[in-house]
């Protein structure tokens, strides 16, 4: 089949537009991996910078797996009894509590550092700690759990099985873990996944939060681009990329999902 | 338990970790803004002082070029992707929505490669092309992490399109110009404009690519963040901040309204 001209200049933009996302991306892998980047791949390949990363770097790598997975922690404690509430009192007062939590999303992670910062930075003992940085980074990712679970639950009759179940006799807490929880899986999955890309990622509230002895990776990674030579940024940026990427996808392909199943 | 506690129990938690680190640090930040000398004059006096509108106007028209920029872009490879299938279509997908969970500062060093001294093209072309510490620099950082948030968007608002509008034009003869223009554009409208507000606002609020490429064009973030932490005019840092927070919260629950959808800020 002859394709129109503008077939053609869609396809280009379009190949163009990937270019300009990939090209950067593949080389920081090349230059995270060669000997010399402004020689070229001819120096050679070699493992050298990972290993100086990882000498330089792994407390930072460390300390976002760690904050990530307490982060996950918090957002499930709080967010699904949360959207759960939400979702048995649909109504103008949860909407805009649904409205307020979610104002992390529309303000820039520098406004909100500030005010965090202003509030709590003379508690000398919790501005210094990891904790800090864990309260940013959970009021950064709250939002997302919650929408991510009320949305499923929305979408299911989660009432009349709350019923039978009551007049079985089961009790308000034994409904909640043995049907709430088990139909809201795929939403909490979705949210789970975002919570966790999301805080490994976290840079704008974490670099206002954090202190030179509690560095994440971002943090870490914006200390290299500005004080390290070009191989060994971009080979922690290759680490970033092995952690981060698989991430996104398995994000991608659980809130499709999620996404289906509410529909 | 009576189940009506049991619900007022699910929801303490989130009251109590909202009350302490979401409205009590706002309301402090609207109060510091005010504890200077200036007391609430502080907002008269950022309309002003030349620096700070010169900034305003900066950012406005950084964030707005991209936004324009990010949506034609995204129109047309997203209106393609939608449309066509062919073997590869699934990689340039992944490809494209990749940036999503970049942040800023590895934005920033993305520009780096392709325009800093060591950069690409500056290895590619004879003599210096450097353009990543410039405005160019930021504009397309700032594309960069705008393309795939409004692609998602334009793809899932083709998704709804409803084809044998366009099938009823062509019928009618309509050439795929006046297609693309009468009915495919009218259908994405509320789309791109959410889309447009959301590119908007996450460009006005973006730190981290603007910190890592280090520009000297102001833009509102690296000035509250100078503010705050190089002249600890807190006040100021403040008021800016406050002034950032509303703009791209009003203009978010504008794009809402015509939608229904938002896609994380970052950058």
């Amino acid at each position: 089949m002859r394709r129109a001209p503008t077939w053609w200049l869609q396809l280009a933009v379009t190949l163009l537009t990937a270019a300009f996302l990939i090209v950067p991306a593949i080389q920081s892998i090349l230059a995270g991996l060669t000997v010399n980047y402004f020689q070229g791949l001819s120096s050679g390949l070699t493992l050298k910078w990972i290993g100086r990363v990882w000498d330089l770097y792994s407390d930072s790598i460390f300390l976002s797996l760690w904050l990530a997975v307490t982060c996950l922690a918090v957002t499930l404690v709080i967010g699904v009894p949360a959207a759960y509430a939400l979702a048995r009192n649909p109504g103008r007062l949860s909407r805009m509590l649904e409205e307020f939590i979610s104002l992390p999303l529309a303000v820039p992670g520098l406004a909100l550092a500030l005010a965090l910062l202003q509030l709590y930075g003379t508690m000398s003992g919790f501005r210094t700690s990891w904790t800090f940085i864990l309260a940013g980074h959970v009021l950064y990712t709250l939002p997302f759990m919650v929408r991510s679970v009320l949305a499923v639950l929305m979408a299911m009759d989660f009432r009349s099985l709350e019923e039978s179940a009551a007049t079985l006799g089961a009790s308000a807490p034994t409904r909640f873990r043995t049907i709430i929880v088990p139909s809201a899986l795929p939403g909490i999955l979705a949210g789970s996944l975002t919570v966790v890309t999301l805080s490994i990622g976290e840079f704008n509230l974490t670099w206002m939060l954090h202190t030179p002895y509690l560095k994440t990776l971002p943090v870490g990674l914006a200390d290299s681009y500005a004080s390290m030579r070009l191989e060994v940024a971009s080979a922690y940026t290759l680490v970033f990329f092995v952690m981060i990427v698989p991430l996104l996808m398995a994000m991608q392909w659980a809130t499709a999902r999620a996404q289906r199943i509410a529909r | 338990m009576s189940s009506r506690t049991f619900v007022a129990c699910c929801l303490l938690p989130l009251a109590a970790f909202t009350l302490a680190f979401l409205a009590l640090p706002l309301v402090r930040l609207v109060q510091a803004s005010s504890e200077s000398e200036t007391g609430w004059h502080i907002y008269l006096q950022i309309l002003q002082t030349p620096r700070y509108l010169e900034t305003l106007l900066n950012t406005v028209l950084v964030s707005l070029a991209v936004s324009l920029a990010a949506l034609a872009i995204s129109t047309i490879a997203g209106v393609f992707l939608a449309r066509n299938r062919f073997p590869g279509r699934g990689l340039l997908l992944s490809i494209l929505t990749l940036p999503l969970a970049f942040p800023g500062v590895v934005v920033g060093f993305m520009i780096i490669l392709l325009g800093g001294r060591q950069g690409l093209f500056n290895q590619l072309l004879p003599g210096h092309v450097v353009f990543a510490y410039s405005l160019t620099g930021l504009f397309l950082g700032y594309l960069y992490f705008s393309i795939p948030r409004v692609l998602l968007t334009v793809m899932a608002a083709v998704e709804k399109l409803n084809p044998s509008l366009e099938e009823a034009a062509r019928t009618l003869g309509a050439s795929p110009l006046r297609i693309v223009l009468d009915v495919i554009l009218p259908g994405l409208a509320p789309s791109l404009v959410a889309a447009g507000a959301i590119a908007f606002a996450t460009a006005m609020g973006a730190f981290g690519t603007a910190f890592t490429l280090a520009t000297n064009i102001d833009v509102l973030p690296m000035v509250i963040y100078t503010e705050f932490t190089l002249s600890a005019n807190i006040a100021m840092a403040s008021a800016l901040s406050v002034l950032l927070g509303l703009v791209t919260w009003l203009l978010l629950l504008a794009a809402r309204s015509f939608t229904g959808t938002t896609v994380a800020a970052g950058g």
